[in-house]
């Protein structure tokens, strides 16, 4: 592999930071815990399969990046508690959170099973509060950090099909602001990047069809990247971003302004 | 002084960045030592941590001044 292909997709300074990165073992987290190693953090990565984490980790030490994996269930209140203690055991700090970690159960609402409610809820919202209250310790210590929580348009417009999903997107909002607001005093940043239809194996499932469609309604008439999702990631996470807290930005292609 | 008691005042002045010998029992932690409210979570989450104590969310309310966090931990600590 070359220089330029190891090159973040933004450029940010993160030696010496930590990062968490929940849901890391495909998509968008996986991506966005590559750019962060490539910006110099050490990057914890953290989801349920091992042998995909695996992977990842010796990626990033392939291009001289340090990273280390934990496979946990991010509903799990103790697992979470743990991992973060064992970061910090291990780096002795940590300064940005990427809470990631999401799935969808879609499905009509009349047909809607509980369970498919329960499980989204818990992964994306329950989750993300999780590891943002195990972080808020040592951040608040260290009077430093970054938290960016992935949300979705769905979260924002709504979608048919995702009234699970779309709930627990606008979930993250709302909790996203409250936590803005508690920790600004102590130099924390809590804020949401809402993706629009980003190419991974979540919307791998839509098929070529829904996806045809959807491009025609993109005002930039493409699909997104992980790459896009992520450069966004690295601003929020950015020494330069402190000023920016509770906010929602879309990286959508412009998806969701016309509407 | 007996040991507790010096024990919550060196947690004071560390968490709450205050210089020991300004602590004493009627020292108030909002009015005298400027803690916010997340200051206090962290003060009482600490407390919770070195004596093995629970403070509930009503009591942490009451717990204004030193001398009434030194006297809810003398009373529950151990028990």
């Amino acid at each position: 592999m070359t220089q330029a292909e190891n090159r973040p997709v933004f450029p940010v300074d993160l030696s010496e930071q930590v990062a968490l990165v929940t849901g890391a073992s495909r998509g968008i987290g996986r991506e966005v815990a590559v750019q962060l190693a490539r910006c110099g953090a050490r990057v914890a990565c953290v989801a349920r399969n091992q042998q995909l984490l695996e992977e990842l980790v010796r990626q990033i030490e392939n291009e001289g990046g340090q990273a280390a994996c934990w496979s946990v269930d991010v509903t799990d209140s103790e697992q979470v508690n743990q991992v973060v203690d064992e970061v910090l055991q291990r780096w002795q700090r940590l300064d940005i959170l990427v809470n990631n970690a999401g799935i969808t159960r879609d499905t009509l609402l009349p047909r809607m099973q509980d369970e498919q409610w329960d499980e989204v809820i818990a992964t994306n919202l329950r989750g993300t509060f999780l590891f943002t209250r195990a972080a808020t310790r040592p951040m608040m210590g260290q009077r430093y950090g970054r938290i960016i929580n992935i949300s979705s348009v769905s979260g924002l417009r709504g979608n048919k099909g995702q009234s699970n999903y779309s709930a627990s997107k606008a979930g993250v909002i709302g909790f996203t602001r409250s936590a803005a607001m508690e920790l600004a005093g102590r130099k924390i940043t809590v804020n949401a990047v809402a993706p629009g239809f980003i190419e991974t194996d979540m919307t791998a499932a839509l098929g070529d069809v829904f996806k045809s469609e959807v491009k025609k309604r993109i005002p930039a008439k493409r699909l997104g990247q992980v790459e896009d999702v992520a450069a966004c990631v690295l601003f929020l996470a950015s020494p330069a971003a402190g000023y920016i807290t509770g906010q929602t930005i879309a990286v959508d292609g412009g998806l969701g302004v016309g509407l | 002084m007996d040991s507790i008691e010096e024990k919550v005042k060196d947690i004071i002045a560390q968490e709450l960045d205050a210089p020991r010998d300004q602590i004493n029992d009627s020292t108030h932690f909002i009015n005298d030592l400027g803690a916010d409210s997340l200051d206090m979570v962290e003060l009482v989450m600490r407390l919770e941590e070195e004596f093995g104590v629970h403070v509930p969310e009503d009591a942490t309310d009451k717990i204004q001044t030193v001398g009434e966090a030194i006297e809810y931990i003398k009373q529950h600590a151990g028990s």
